[in-house]
């Protein structure tokens, strides 16, 4: 499997690693339902399709990636930069910006 | 002795000749033989012993579906067992040994009539050592592992390297034939990035075993030049020697390169192998189709062989395989056989056709050769004792069973042909499941699921120029899907066969004639094992395949799986496409280990990690261990001093003087952004946002899930600059931790995050003379006790190297944690120890550094198990109140705030015996009585010899343990058996009142 970094291009899956399904919500810290910090913590879907999830490109930018993954054929819909720079899907042209 | 070269043809080099050795014995062969056609032209009939039976087994196919020729190829560490003789490649020097055999393969004790038949028949492992008898498999194993079985793999390590690459193009072409070879050029033209691979060492495939001139050149000459001219664009990268052996998800094919297989040794700097990993945006497959065999009586003699096998020796190789050749076919193959070994001056005498109307052109081929054409006719059994001797023929009625007149002819070489299948196996693995063309009578590919088309005989192509045509289309269409305009301009080479093939007899199996009859070659399956399936209620194909191992050998069943689903299907009584195919696995070829591992082997298994003051140890003569990936110092003893002695001074010392250790491997992450404070506050659970300049203070981090994450220090070095410490062992994990939280949690805080683990070389000074060991070369810092305060933290210099110095202590001494950048690392450690010359210092390694912690009841690595919370530790005072932090809710879930649950103790030796590591605690009762199951109290997770405290000592997790002071109890370890009285006491062994630490 490759997954097409937004900064990086097309890395093969070892440079990555998962890091969990990314429908989940978090509570805020001043929450103390342990119910909704439990679903966080414990409760996963196991979705056969299309799914939402962090991968990480660990060996590489070490950015947090949402890749939308296939889980019955292991197809990449979509990758795409999660945190503070999401919505950069296309890897940056920095000769552009001259 | 029947086999021999011919004068004229082939694509052999007759003025290259090659020696070489099988089982010792000196032959000779050409620069374009494989192993294979070369022992075929020195006479060599048997080859190798089977698998179950030891039966004398001949050279049968001529590629990759050879189910007998496996042998042993080179010495000594390199020796490689299994080798298929028709895909390896001869070179000067081959040293080649069969298999299976003892003493030696034409005098084999195995063999003696069937010793261990009744042994081996379908179903007799599950039958015979399952249930109440399956303790005799114990006793019996020994023998029929020895009886049955393959090659023997070296059991020395492996001296070649492997290489593994990534690669990306446009179209993928899998095989080089007629078709592949179409298709990469009509996708080049069309300007895409081309990889075309291969598994044999020249371009052609099929058409190597034609005879016919291609724009008049021999076929081989033609595909070099069109090989060359398509290198030349650029755009096609050529790969010979290269099976791509499984397609896997999302357009992703593996492929093993044999870059050194045909040398005697792999070239300077060259692998052995190479695998290929290749992300294709399509791929054309042009896999071409394997040629089925019959199953009749002692088809497994030496002499037998697969028709289009004995064509492709006499073309390519020019090795006729026999001199009187007799030929049963079902279909046109088996003519184009005949009348090229006619061609070359080999005898056929005689070809049954199984149909009852041959093709007339054909037909009147063989008549103007004189060829004697039987139709209606085939092979009921072959005959001979070493080899084939005569081939008893028999027509055949409506239905295919024998019937009417039999009669045997004399032949040294019984070609047979049944039929062709599609090469589909990567179609099926692509994620289509086969399909039954009842017209074709052949599994074509299913469905397509993932960015591949097929061409050639896997696409339906009947002829040679058929296959070209259908190769330059799917080359086309391949660089349309890739956004490219597909010129077309090719046209086919002047002289490839056009002509159509009639149709195929379906006929797989011949009843009726005496001996056995194998439906797996190379696994030693018989008829006889189908039908004994079949009686005993086996009714599934996939079932059938397990029970009696048909096609589960290394050959993945290439020539017997259509022939035994087909005989299941005629038992059952229902179509083929009912009965289905089973389930089509990579590899397609076996693929070696070492070509799996490419460089990850040995020290280049995972990474090595070392400090930057690690040759500095090894120097002065440090017990190095591995710690994860570092390497960190044990203990450095003296001349002539043990260990445990070097251990003990060193922990005295420290108490005593001062030692210098190495905390280099400590995690380290620099913290910047406005938001720093709020986010430390978050992660940690003990105040830390309020945390001044200039000051350090211990943190502990929870989970989500509320257990203990990790313990460390904060120090923040400027106003918008902070520097975390965590455990060596989590330091990578706290900084996936908390770019997590950053990128997914909480992306509107303003932090970022560098991990300089590597940048620092550090050093812990501990001691009562520590600071005054600073006092002689730190400048820039006053030290004393009123300047310079517990956790307080200065940047300074020692001999115009930067450092910070925090006074920390791990050991409960007065002690300094010194940061200077790495390359300073090993020059500040040697002036410290320079300065502690008179205060009397040493330096001290890991198992002092642990004694220390230990004494002082600090928890570590061994207590961060995952399992145990903030309160479970003594350190629930750190659980702030005060704000939120992460873990903060589920820490207070009721499991987590139970009276008894395992707390941090110490424990005394009570009999001056070690306590032994992870030893389980049990109470008086449970010792006496050692009725299991046992009931553990707790257990030991950090045990020492407590050098202040002059005893064995321990910290140990407890049931209620800090209720339990003063309780008596064992330390039982189940793993030595040793049994330790001991004493639950406070951790904090030494100083508890932190008097030294402040001084
Ligand atoms: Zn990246």
């Amino acid at each position: 499997m490759y997954l097409n970094c937004p900064f990086c291009g097309h890395r093969h899956l070892e440079e990555f690693t998962y890091e969990g399904d990314a429908t989940i919500s978090w509570p805020t810290l001043d929450s103390q339902d342990i119910g909704s910090w439990t679903d966080t913590v414990y409760q996963r879907r196991n979705p056969a399709g299309p799914h939402r999830e962090y991968w990480q490109h660990v060996h590489g930018c070490r950015q947090f990636l949402i890749v939308e993954r296939d889980t019955t054929t292991h197809s990449i819909h979509k990758v795409e930069v999660a945190g503070p720079w999401a919505g950069e899907t296309a890897p940056r042209n920095t000769e552009a910006k001259q | 002795m029947s086999g021999f070269r011919l004068n004229n043809g082939g694509h052999i080099d007759r003025e290259r000749k090659l020696r070489f050795t099988f089982d010792g014995q000196p032959m000779t062969g050409y620069e374009g033989d494989s192993l294979a056609s070369a022992l075929l032209a020195n006479g060599q009939e048997t080859v190798a012993r089977s698998f179950k039976y030891h039966r004398r087994r001949g050279i049968y196919a001529a590629g990759a579906d050879e189910p007998n020729a496996l042998v042993g190829l080179r010495h000594g560490a390199r020796h490689e067992p299994n080798c298929r003789a028709t895909g390896v490649e001869l070179y000067d020097g081959l040293m080649a040994e069969s298999q299976n055999r003892w003493p030696s393969l034409d005098f084999d004790i195995g063999a003696m009539n069937g010793l261990f038949s009744p042994f081996f028949v379908a179903g007799f492992y599950y039958k015979t050592f399952m249930g109440p008898t399956r303790h005799a498999w114990m006793f019996y194993e020994k023998f029929i592992r020895k009886a049955a079985g393959m090659g023997k793999a070296s059991m020395e390590p492996d001296p070649d390297h492997y290489d593994a690459r990534h690669a990306w193009c446009d179209v993928l072409v899998v095989g080089a034939g007629p078709a592949g070879l179409a298709a990469a050029r009509s996708a080049a033209d069309a300007g895409a990035d081309v990889l075309l691979a291969d598994e044999l060492p020249v371009p052609g495939g099929s058409l190597l075993s034609e005879t016919t001139k291609l724009d008049g050149k021999t076929s081989l000459e033609w595909t070099r030049r069109e090989i060359a001219t398509l290198t030349k664009t650029g755009r096609v990268h050529y790969l010979p020697r290269t099976t791509v052996y499984g397609y896997y998800d999302d357009n992703i094919l593996g492929a093993v390169e044999r870059v050194s297989d045909h040398h005697p040794l792999p070239q300077a700097g060259q692998p052995r192998h190479r695998h290929w990993t290749i992300k294709a945006r399509r791929v054309v497959l042009a896999t071409g189709a394997l040629e089925r065999p019959l199953v009749f009586a002692n088809n497994d003699l030496p002499g037998v062989m697969l028709s289009g096998a004995v064509r492709s020796y006499a073309n390519r190789y020019a090795v006729a395989a026999g001199r009187r050749v007799v030929i049963a076919t079902t279909n046109d193959s088996g003519y184009r056989t005949a009348i090229d070994l006619a061609h070359a001056g080999v005898e056929v005498a005689c070809l049954a056709d199984a149909r009852h109307e041959p093709p007339a052109d054909l037909a009147a081929e063989a008549e103007g050769l004189a060829i004697p054409v039987r139709t209606g006719s085939t092979i009921l059994a072959a005959e001979g004792r070493k080899a084939v001797t005569g081939a008893i023929l028999t027509e055949l009625d409506a239905e295919g069973r024998p019937h009417g007149k039999q009669e045997s002819i004399r032949t040294d070489c019984l070609a047979v042909s049944g039929g062709w299948s599609p090469v589909i196996h990567l179609t099926a693995q692509a994620g289509g499941k086969p399909q039954y063309d009842a017209e074709r009578g052949q599994f074509m590919p299913g469905e397509v699921l993932q960015d591949w088309q097929p061409a050639g005989a896997i696409g339906g192509a009947d002829s040679l120029s058929e296959a070209w045509q259908q190769g330059l289309q799917a080359g086309s269409a391949a660089a349309r899907d890739c956004g490219l305009t597909p010129s077309s301009e090719t046209s086919a080479p002047e002289g490839l066969d056009s002509r159509k093939p009639g149709s195929t007899r379906l006929l797989f199996q011949v009843q009726g004639g005496k001996g056995k009859a194998f439906v797996d070659l190379q696994h030693d399956v018989t008829a006889r094992d189908v039908r004994l399936a079949h009686q005993e209620g086996f009714v599934s194909v996939e079932h059938l395949k397990r029970y009696t191992t048909l096609g589960m050998a290394a050959d993945q069943g290439k020539t017997s799986n259509i022939n035994g689903l087909a005989m299941m299907a005629s038992l059952l009584d229902v179509p083929l496409d009912v009965a289905g195919t089973t389930r089509f696995r990579p590899p397609y070829t076996p693929v070696s280990l070492g070509a799996l591992a490419g460089r990850s082997t040995g020290t280049h298994f995972r990474p090595l990690r070392r400090t930057p003051l690690h040759d500095w140890h090894v120097e002065k003569g440090a017990v190095m261990v591995e710690v994860g990936l570092w390497q960190r110092p044990r203990a450095y003893p003296g001349e002539g001093e043990s260990l445990i002695d070097a251990i003990r001074r060193e922990a005295r010392t420290v108490r005593e003087r001062v030692g210098l250790t190495d905390v280099s491997t400590l995690g380290k992450i620099e913290i910047k952004g406005p938001d720093a404070p709020e986010f430390l506050d978050r992660v940690y659970s003990n105040r830390m946002g309020n945390l001044k300049v200039g000051r350090a203070r211990y943190g502990l981090m929870l989970r989500t899930d509320g257990m203990v994450f990790d313990d460390g220090t904060l120090w923040r070095l400027e106003e918008n600059r902070y520097l975390m410490t965590t455990t060596t062992g989590n330091a990578g994990g706290v900084m996936k931790h908390l770019e997590f939280l950053l990128a997914a949690v909480w992306p509107e805080l303003k932090v970022h995050l560098v991990s300089v683990s590597d940048l620092w070389s550090g050093c812990a000074i501990a001691g009562p003379n520590s600071r005054a060991v600073l006092q002689t070369c730190v400048s820039g810092t006053e030290l004393d006790n009123d300047s310079f305060r517990p956790m307080d933290v200065k940047a300074a210099e020692i001999d115009g190297a930067p450092v910070w110095i925090a006074r920390l202590s791990y050991s409960g001494e007065l002690a300094y944690e010194v940061y200077t950048p790495a390359p300073h690392g090993e020059a500040v450690w040697k002036n410290l120890l320079q300065s502690g010359k008179p205060q009397g210092i040493v330096p001290y390694g890991l198992e002092a550094l642990g004694s220390l912690r230990i004494e002082k009841g600090h928890v570590a690595g061994p207590e961060l198990d995952g399992r145990t919370t903030a309160d479970d530790l003594g350190l629930g005072g750190l659980m702030s109140k005060k704000k939120h932090f992460l873990g903060e809710a589920l820490a207070r879930r009721e499991a987590m705030l139970e009276a008894d649950r395992p707390q941090l103790v110490g424990l005394v030796s009570g009999n001056g015996q070690p306590i032994p590591p992870g030893a389980q605690l049990l109470d008086s009762k449970t010792v006496r009585e050692k009725e299991p199951p046992l009931d553990a109290q707790g257990h030991v997770s950090s045990p020492t010899y407590g050098a202040a405290i002059g005893k064995y000592i321990a910290l140990a997790l407890l049931h209620d343990g800090r209720a339990r002071h003063g309780e008596s109890l064992t330390a039982s370890s189940p793993l030595t058996g040793e049994e330790v009285p001991v004493v639950v006491v406070s951790p904090h062994f030494y100083d508890p009142e932190g008097a030294r630490m402040n001084a």
